[in-house]
């Protein structure tokens, strides 16, 4: 058995009548997200029969499937044997990988919430952005929305909570934070999430043949501008999005 | 025969919805599709024909007008429905002539009414499904003065009824345990089940808002969920305690702890319980939960057989004249 196992993960977990998680963790780590992408590929290439669909979040796959044509028990059994195949947690990233810089505005009216949670971070709003437009994230999952990225992992400043209340709406290109991480929304929508910077990017267009810009492993900056240029940037029909391959 | 539909005045929630689209979780998009998927089934039914997309129409429906002649079923929510002023059977397949003016009002019970046309629409296709997404940008409501192209119809039949078990007011939800039901204490667990909810005005093709009689729900302060896989169905308890059970455009993941998950069969009376209407969890084992949803999908398949010629009432007929009342049979083709 080569599979590192980390406090009793990987774990099988049922949801629902018709979907199975499997966890490979219950923290955030980049082990843990790496082997949740690439289980997910390995089940892709080779599916038993009457799963329907897998996907990844932060550090789990799930899988569904039809209730009725495929037992779960059949189903756990399969899958602890392809875990048992290899070491998940030693998993490259997925292949393609690009790095993405999407110009932001922090705070202001943009991004009416960066003093607070700068406040909540233990920064003053300078430090604050100084901080988050200088790191380096990768997309560790997509969802919540179409084409919207969690990107991972920001200093341990920035592991503060959800607010209690949500927000009842951002806007589209909203750069939110908590627990270490970033989302940068594809639709506008209520949030748990603080709204620190604001962008002109579109990550759902389904107009497109590329319908979603961004991939998990795609690496993301966020380097500042100001107001007056995201203005400029909109006003073009523009977003400021450059893309390059990393090797 | 193809031909088109137009939408002469619409209410604020009507949009084309079939089945959804699944196969885009991975990408963050939710299947989507109509919220009552047993009322679009009912509609296929009572014409006849494969599930496909109808209008789904929110709370209240609108004025439709057709250049051709149409075959319709309505169905969901019962709602006020006449033809050029004559009230229509709710749960019925209708002949609606060329140019005649079809009146869809508001919604007497439930929340979600729906409106097959025969052949289907010929919207075009987006990643794979003819529904609008509303949450996710993806296809729009309904604006006076949209032409919807209608599909070939092959078929001929109409003047079919199905009874339908109201699911309009609420009532108890079977539930399944979800992945943080076992981090809710014993005590919240059993209270959940309980307790009465009441569904709150909140609520949309997402979600609706569930208030609870007593007290909210909600893990120890402090105590963090990583983001995790949502499914339609998982009940989502929020910083206010309240639980928001989550319908067909649901966010695909989330970080608010689930206490549990709704059976899809229960799902259609989730999302057609109205503002007010009172609702209950129950949980099931799995077992329990299998057969629900394999007599459920037998249900659906037997609705093309329980679909049966809608007996008239002659003070309802629109058109009396029109019916050849001899020997107390009527001639009219929709009851061959």
């Amino acid at each position: 058995m080569t599979q590192t196992s980390q406090n009793g993960f990987p774990r099988i977990e049922p949801v629902g009548l018709d979907g199975l998680l499997v966890r490979f963790g219950d923290t955030l780590s980049e082990p843990a997200n790496r082997a949740a992408l690439a289980f997910r590929a390995a089940v892709e290439r080779d599916s038993p029969d009457g799963v329907e669909e897998a996907s990844t979040s932060l550090v789990s796959t799930f899988l569904r499937f039809d209730a009725l044509a495929l037992r779960p028990e059949t189903l756990t059994h399969a899958l602890h044997q392809l875990l048992q195949t290899r070491d998940w947690y030693a998993a490259e990233l997925p292949e393609g990988r690009r790095l993405v810089t999407i110009p932001t505005v922090f705070g202001g009216e943009d991004a009416p919430q960066l003093g607070e949670a700068a406040r909540e971070a233990g920064m003053t709003a300078q430090e604050a952005v100084a901080s988050l437009s200088a790191a380096r994230t990768r997309v560790t999952a997509i969802g919540f929305a179409p084409g919207q990225p969690y990107l991972g992992t920001l200093p341990e400043a920035w592991n503060i909570p959800r607010q209690t209340a949500l927000t009842p709406r951002v806007p589209v290109g909203a750069l939110l934070v908590a627990i270490r991480q970033f989302v940068l929304f594809s639709i506008s929508a209520p949030t748990g999430w603080r709204h620190v910077g604001q962008t002109a990017a579109r990550l759902f267009r389904p107009e497109s043949d590329t319908p979603f810009l961004l991939r998990p492993g795609d690496e993301v900056r966020f380097p500042q501008i100001d107001a007056a240029a995201l203005n400029r940037l909109r006003a073009a029909g523009e977003d400021g999005i450059e893309i390059e391959a990393l090797s | 025969m193809s031909g088109s539909l137009t939408i002469q005045s619409v209410g604020p929630g009507v949009s084309v919805q079939d089945l959804g689209r699944p196969g885009y979780l991975a990408q963050g998009l939710s299947r989507g599709g109509a919220a009552d998927t047993l009322a679009l089934y009912e509609g296929a039914a009572l014409l006849r024909q494969p599930v496909g997309a109808a209008l789904e129409m929110a709370g209240m429906g609108g004025r439709f007008v057709a250049d051709r002649d149409l075959r319709i079923a309505l169905t969901g929510a019962p709602m006020r429905g006449r033809l050029d002023g004559a009230p229509l059977v709710w749960n019925a397949s209708h002949a609606v002539p060329k140019g005649a003016v079809l009146d869809i009002g508001g919604a007497s019970q439930g929340v979600y009414g729906y409106l097959t046309l025969g052949g289907g629409l010929a919207v075009p296709m987006q990643l794979g499904a003819q529904s609008a997404h509303l949450a996710a940008g993806l296809g729009r409501v309904l604006k006076p003065g949209d032409t919807l192209p209608l599909g070939q119809d092959d078929g001929r039949e109409t003047g079919l009824t199905l009874a339908v078990d109201p699911r309009w007011q609420g009532g108890a939800l079977r539930v399944l345990p979800s992945l943080q039901t076992q981090v809710f204490p014993d005590a919240q667990r059993v209270r959940f089940t309980s307790s009465r909810f009441t569904r709150d005005a909140r609520g949309n093709r997402m979600g609706v808002r569930l208030v609870p009689e007593g007290e909210g729900f909600g893990l120890a302060a402090g105590q963090t969920i990583l983001s995790e896989v949502i499914v339609p169905g998982d009940i989502q308890i929020p910083g206010d305690g309240a639980p928001y059970v989550l319908l067909s455009e649901c966010q695909t993941t989330g970080g608010y702890p689930r206490i549990g998950t709704v059976l899809g069969a229960d799902l259609p009376r989730v999302a057609q319980s109205p503002p007010g209407a009172e609702l209950q969890f129950r949980f099931v084992t799995r077992d329990e939960a299998l057969g629900i949803e394999t007599a459920m999908r037998k249900h659906i398949k037997g609705l093309a057989r329980a679909a049966t010629p809608l007996v008239r009432d002659p003070h309802e007929m629109p058109d009396l004249m029109s019916y050849t009342l001899i020997s107390g049979v009527t001639a009219g083709e929709e009851l061959t």
